[in-house]
């Protein structure tokens, strides 16, 4: 029996001190210093820390903000002097996708490489756009493993890359006429992706390469970072080439296990000489998403390839090229997942799908969509620390980073970026476990175990009286 | 038959029974400053002249006789800038300018969309009064934008004309949980609400028997959840209910042959397919004793029952409990998978007498944020559901619908009546009223810092048992006027005709016409 997959996620303090979501408000003057003090009485320690930050300030920077807003202490004080207070820079992190509760849970999950558990409930807006107007199903009864989560080791998460014939064709005397299936079997869902804009430091390329080999997974960067990975990396590297770099990279494409060529005109020839470089090579093509991206799939297959790599924009949307906002991917995936299908072919084909994986739920519902695979890129660079300000500030660098990312290094990185991915891992088991369903590859496109907003809307409103918002007021 | 007479008659429990008294009393903010949705300030220029206090109708500014200074404002009483259109805004009102008005900036830091600011602070004015809260807290809709916060009564919406009234006293809120015509006796409660599942170890003793007792006093019910059946519950039986868990914690014959209405939880909804898992550090050893483990040891309840596959199997389970107690109603409490329909109706074929839905929106003492929010169905969309299959398959009058899982507010009860249900299970919105502020802590370090969820002696005790029961007694007398109130616009004089009553519901935005 093989080794079970196992993430090995050490617990990275950020380097940076947290922007915590609560900070307190303390009117010193007016103390009674009463000896039932209720700093004393945190029992989270909170003031302890802040006094000890206070006096030295190189004591561990994780203590600041730490506030949970439980108002113990605002509703003791004996002379109501303390008031907690929603920290405006908290609110002010992100953009309106990369939501400032999306920042801090991915960095608590890179912090400690563990699935994020509260009490209470689900405290956020009952539906939104994009993925949150989907649900995952459950299993009441009918178990695979009969032990739920708590039978995780028997959930694989392991998908496939490559050609995948459907069948073998023999010649009459029982000889193999199919070439032999070259797969590229990793254990995560999730490879590592190039970042959206201009961030990639060489360290943080390294972190990634690094990350890629810790998961078993892959990192996506361009030919000129490939060529300077250490010859252990190659394996776990795919290097984007083009037409003017084919040739320095010969050495690198030999020893990778898959490339990628960014779409164009002569995209098959590309495809072809790349691969006669290394005719075990996978090769993929990075398209960019837009609203005739089905179309151009389907011509692609019909021409031979099988692997694309789907690249929407940060916030998950398709670029329709005509300023308007376009179609997020779970519908784009609907719709390309639907024609390869309907051309007989969608088990042939690998379709990776990357931008605007924020959260492990995206991973699992993308696959839902049709995805085989996800491809995780700003979500890699939160996990370092990344405040996604990029947005806010457009254009250039709007001052210095306030993370220094430049300077991070690599090896903590990585090690943030793979603690990351264990708690996606662990979280994807979770929506696996729920459903009852035993490996991920079967998740794939298993639209009938998910719920979709608008059909779930119609079945249970769908015969009730309408009336517009405005007439109630807000 | 009151809870007394079905005692005598059921003759089954030899523990005495406690009566408690359906009696609305105050019961004000356990914590020296209660919080509310304004602050006034009050600047050093203040002469103490006393005329804020002489003004204040709602007893915000306080200078009791004898004293030089006024007290600090009791702002929680403040009804906000409503009052600049009155002559006793104490605001204009000061000769020395020396007051001012703003939102609490603490008041903001508590709540979500789901329990908004307003809800919780709501919540806490119902649990102390026992009344409707004042107009400036919105105390029947959420913020969430979506399910209940989207669905309003007909009457709510301006413009349509009311029906006639029906007096308040005509008005019967009572619920029998029993359809099923099987020589079983009949449990009746006097509100369509009762109390889910808190175990012991992920609540205090005080929130369990808080709630229990405010169950004897509304003629209700509470559940054990998985951990056991608590001595100290004893005296309450006729009100329990005896929850029976994967993990089959503290679950003894004993402790089924107790009660009359026994829960069987396949899943729930906030971690729904999910199973729980009790950290070792809460295992203590008052803990173990009662799920009868060993302490210290981290306990899990896992998914689902090893015993069930099918719902041949499930029958059998059924089957045994009513064997073990001869007079209990069985109840079903699943969570919301796309087939919830036919888990009802399978569930019904087993012969429970009641099928509870949680929602996946509901709560929980720890569970992974992916599955609070992403795994199965709000209860919204399971309501209507289920009720509209049972009826075409001819069986929704055997059988009684409770729905669970984000009902916070007596409005959200009522709705989730209207989309089919027959009564609603509320777990948050009891901890809210008994000071719970939504931090979602509950699960780390000594766990909830309230004390309400937290078996750490020290911050148990912050809350007497007392208080608890007055609370939420408070509570439910609130949500039951609104009741009455609601019902009395439809002219309705019964909550069971409320049943099913979607016409009487709208929708809000998003349709073609409203776009």
């Amino acid at each position: 029996m093989p080794d079970r997959y196992h993430i090995h996620t050490v617990p990275t303090p950020a380097r940076f001190r947290r922007v915590g979501k609560f900070g307190s408000v303390d009117w010193r003057e007016d103390c009674s210093r009463c000896t039932n003090c209720v700093k004393l009485r945190c029992c989270y320690d909170v003031y302890k820390h802040e006094s000890a930050y206070n006096r030295d300030p190189l004591a561990t920077v994780q203590t600041l903000n730490e506030c949970k807003a439980c108002l113990s202490c605002v509703q003791g004080c004996t002379k109501g002097l303390l008031n907690i207070s929603v920290n405006p820079e908290f609110l002010d992190l992100g953009d309106e996708y990369w939501k400032p509760d999306i920042l801090l849970t991915t960095w608590n999950q890179s912090d400690s490489g563990k699935i994020p558990v509260s009490g209470a409930g689900y405290r956020g807006r009952f539906h939104g756009p994009g993925f949150d107007s989907i649900w995952t199903d459950m299993s009441e009864i009918v178990r695979p493993t009969r032990d739920g989560i708590h039978g995780r080791e028997y959930i694989s998460t392991s998908v496939d890359i490559g050609r995948k014939p459907l069948r073998l064709r023999f010649a009459p005397d029982g000889k193999m006429l199919s070439e032999p299936s070259q797969l590229l079997e990793i254990q995560l869902p999730a490879i590592q992706d190039m970042p959206e804009w201009m961030v990639e430091g060489g360290n943080l390329v390294k972190a990634r390469a690094a990350a890629a080999k810790g998961l078993n997974s892959l990192a996506v960067m361009a030919a000129s970072h490939a060529r300077e990975a250490p010859p252990e990396q190659l394996p776990f590297v795919v290097p984007v080439v083009g037409e003017d770099d084919i040739g320095e990279s010969e050495a690198v494409l030999q020893a990778a296990r898959m490339a990628q060529v960014r779409d164009c005109e002569e995209v098959v020839d590309l495809v072809g000489r790349v691969q006669a470089i290394n005719p075990r090579l996978i090769v993929s093509v990075r398209m960019t998403l837009r609203p005739t991206t089905a179309g151009r799939v389907v011509e692609l297959v019909r021409a031979g390839l099988r692997v694309f790599h789907l690249c929407a924009d940060l916030h998950g949307r398709e670029r329709p090229d005509n300023g308007k906002p376009g179609r997020h991917i779970k519908d784009v995936l609907r719709q390309v997942h639907g024609r390869l299908v309907k051309e007989g072919v969608r088990d042939e084909v690998t379709l990776i799908v990357s931008g605007g994986i924020a959260l492990a739920e995206h991973m699992a519902k993308a696959i839902i969509c049709g995805a085989d695979l996800v491809g995780v890129d700003t979500a890699l660079l939160v996990a370092v620390g990344c405040r996604v300000c990029r947005d806010a500030h457009a254009g250039p660098v709007w001052g210095p980073c306030p993370i220094e990312i430049d300077s991070v290094d690599s090896a903590y990185a990585a090690q943030r970026m793979v603690n990351l991915m264990g708690a996606w891992h662990s979280q994807l088991i979770e929506v696996l476990g729920a459903m009852g369903i035993r490996e991920v590859r079967r998740l794939r496109g298993e639209v009938g175990r998910a719920m979709f907003l608008e059909d779930i809307e119609k079945e249970a409103f769908g015969d009730l009286a309408r009336v517009p918002q405005a007439q109630v007021g807000a | 038959m009151t809870a007394t007479e079905a005692t005598a008659c059921l003759g089954r429990s030899d523990w005495p029974q406690e009566p408690v008294a359906r009696e609305v009393r105050p019961a004000p903010d356990r914590y020296r400053n209660a919080l509310g949705k304004y602050k006034i300030d009050r600047l050093a220029s203040c002469l103490s002249c006393g005329h804020c206090a002489d003004t204040c109708p709602y007893g915000v500014h306080v200078k009791p006789d004898g004293y030089t200074f006024t007290l600090r404002p009791q702002d929680h009483l403040c009804i906000g800038p409503d009052c600049a259109e009155t002559d006793h805004y104490c605001v204009a009102q000061c000769p020395q300018k020396a007051l001012t008005l703003r939102r609490n900036p603490n008041a903001d830091c508590m709540g979500d969309p789901r329990w908004s600011s307003d809800l919780i602070l709501s919540t806490w004015h119902q649990a102390a009064t026992g009344h409707t809260p004042p107009k400036h807290l919105e105390y029947r809709h959420g913020a969430s934008g979506g399910g209940f916060d989207k669905l309003r009564f007909k009457f709510e919406i301006a413009g349509l004309a009311e029906p006639a009234a029906v007096p308040a006293a005509a008005i019967n809120t009572g619920l029998d949980l029993n359809h099923r015509d099987d020589g079983r006796p009949q449990v009746h409660i006097d509100i369509p609400v009762y109390g889910g599942g808190m175990s012991f170890g992920s609540v205090s003793i005080h929130t369990i028997l808080g709630k229990a007792r405010a169950a004897v006093a509304w003629n209700s019910l509470t559940c054990t959840g998985e951990g056991g059946y608590p001595e100290r519950l004893k005296p309450y039986d006729d009100h329990v209910i005896t929850q029976v868990a994967t993990g089959l914690f503290g679950v003894r014959e004993d402790t089924i042959q107790r009660v009359r209405v026994v829960e069987f939880k396949y899943a729930q909804g906030a971690k729904p397919g999910l199973g729980g898992h009790l950290l070792g550090d809460k295992n203590t050893p008052a803990v173990a004793r009662m799920r009868e483990a060993v302490a210290g040891n981290a306990l899990f309840s896992p998914f689902p029952f090893h015993s069930v596959y099918s719902v041949e199997d499930h029958k059998k389970h059924v089957d045994w409990i009513k064997e073990v107690n001869p007079t209990c109603l069985v109840s079903v409490k699943v969570s919301t998978p796309t087939d919830v329909d036919m888990v009802a109706v399978g569930s019904y074929y087993a012969g429970a007498h009641i099928i509870h839905l949680d929602g996946s929106y509901g709560g929980t003492g720890a569970a992974p944020d992916i599955a609070k929010k992403n795994i199965a169905l709000p209860i919204e969309y399971a309501i209507p559901k289920v009720h509209k299959f049972l009826c075409a398959e001819g069986i929704r009058e055997k059988i009684t619908l409770i729905a669970s899982g984000g009902a916070r507010t007596a409005y959200d009860v009522l709705k989730a009546i209207a989309l089919g249900a027959d009564g609603v299970v509320i777990g948050t919105a009891e901890l809210v009223a008994l000071g719970c502020v939504r931090c979602a802590c509950c699960e780390s370090g000594r766990g909830c810092p309230r004390g309400i969820a937290s078996t750490d002696p020290e911050l148990m005790m912050q809350m007497s048992l007392e208080w608890a029961t007055q609370r939420l007694i408070n509570l439910q007398n609130a949500w039951r006027e609104q009741m009455v109130e609601v019902l009395a616009r439809l002219g309705m004089t019964s909550i069971r005709e409320l049943r099913g009553r979607s016409d009487v519901l709208c929708y809000l935005g998003d349709s073609e016409a409203s776009q």
